[in-house]
């Protein structure tokens, strides 16, 4: 495993526009023999389980008031996207939740981000390490960029808020991975990042990144 | 960008703002007829004011529009069909915000008369309902959802005659609720 969380950069114009906006990622290391792919330990599963218990009807209905889903409502809107056609990621949990009756089981890095995003609120992406280029940050697309390092990633014209690296656009922001950076089975090194909106504690964002890496240590040891 | 907190003609005007309960100066009246400043520009103080000013108030509509939704679920859909769609999140310029702002203003009014409207049916079949349970021969096969007391989903009040045919004829009335979930 590697140090902490870190604070990701965040251009100028960005951060002028969007004072709290922020992304903090972490760097895991993964035992070798393990696949992130494979179903979860029962340890993980059970927590799941607990979970679905502790999201029913009345909670998943005023979700949208609790503080720190609210601040990612209200950053949606602030950004063009309209949060009841775009869900933020801990309603859209949350509504799937309701549809299947419980978080269920999808597999080892799926399940240990759903949890570390049901216990925060605060979502959290993966990213597959080795073609990551230096820390990431968050910036608005150039015209003619595309997202990821792969020439047949889709064209992202100029203006929309990216998380990149030094090179490219990796992520649009609370949108898809770049193509090829999702990480897959044989995946050895994972960058976890969270974006934090104003509203939201840093505590928050980086409490949501230390509980994915402490579960993915865990179920791989 | 020329941007005023007083009202002066040819300035677009929050929508509905009594509805919207906002303190004056919070409501900006910005002049259309100047351009926004493009991004990667230097932008004015006054413009970044504005631009507060503006995601301050798309704050507070959000707020409301969740209080308001999440009170009356599920009889009130949050979806804004009419909802100006932008390609993925972006920094939106002055005049982009303002119309973000003005949608959703106009939105939290809808609702609001929903929830008005809601209410009165509620109270309408409320009272309805303690009429046919105090006479219910003055109301013979009149029927209340659940639904439309604010109850819950399933079920509806009926006024239907004791044992049937016999009843019907004898002047046995009753108000019954059937459970109609599936």
């Amino acid at each position: 495993m590697s140090e902490g969380p870190v604070r990701g950069w965040c251009e100028r114009e960005v951060q002028q526009e969007l004072p709290g906006l922020g992304l903090m990622s972490v760097t895991v290391e993964l035992p070798d023999g393990g696949s992130l792919t494979r179903g979860s330990s029962p340890a993980v599963r059970a927590r799941l389980r607990e979970l679905s218990n502790r999201w029913r009807g009345a909670r998943a209905v005023n979700v949208r008031q609790e503080p720190i889903p609210a601040a990612y409502r209200v950053f949606f809107r602030q950004i063009g996207l309209d949060p009841d056609i775009a869900r933020t990621p801990i309603e859209a949990a949350v509504l799937e939740r309701m549809l299947d009756g419980g978080f269920l089981s999808e597999g080892l890095l799926a399940d240990v981000l759903t949890i570390a995003l049901i216990d925060t609120s605060v979502p959290v992406w993966a990213l597959d390490a080795t073609h990551v280029n230096g820390p990431l940050g968050i910036r608005v697309s150039r015209s003619k960029e595309r997202l990821g390092r792969s020439p047949e990633g889709p064209s992202l014209g100029a203006g929309r808020l990216v998380v990149a690296d030094a090179d490219c656009p990796l992520a649009i922001l609370f949108g898809q991975l770049g193509p090829g950076h999702e990480p897959s089975a044989s995946t050895r090194r994972l960058t976890l990042f969270a974006v934090q909106v104003s509203g939201v504690p840093a505590l928050h964002a980086e409490e949501t990144l230390w509980a994915c890496r402490s579960a993915l240590a865990e179920d791989s040891a | 960008m020329a941007f005023t907190a007083a009202p002066r003609p040819a300035k677009i005007e929050l929508v509905k703002r009594e509805e919207q309960r906002m303190a004056q100066t919070e409501q900006l009246v910005v002049d259309r007829r100047e351009p926004d400043t493009g991004f990667g520009e230097e932008r004015p103080i006054g413009d970044r004011l504005a631009r507060e000013a503006l995601k301050g108030q798309i704050a507070k509509l959000e707020r409301e529009l969740s209080g308001l939704v999440a009170q009356t679920f599920p009889h009130i859909s949050p979806s804004d069909h009419e909802a100006e769609l932008f390609s993925g999140p972006r920094l939106l310029s002055l005049g982009e915000l303002e119309r973000v702002r003005d949608r959703l203003a106009l939105r939290v009014g809808e609702v609001q008369v929903e929830v008005r409207e809601r209410s009165a049916l509620e109270h309408r079949s409320r009272e309805l309902l303690r009429r046919m349970k105090l006479e219910p021969g003055r109301y013979k096969f009149v029927r209340v959802p659940v639904a439309d007391l604010g109850d819950g989903h399933c079920g509806v009040w009926e006024v239907r005659p004791r044992l049937g045919l016999i009843g019907m004829l004898a002047g046995w009335w009753q108000v019954k609720l059937s459970s109609g979930c599936p």
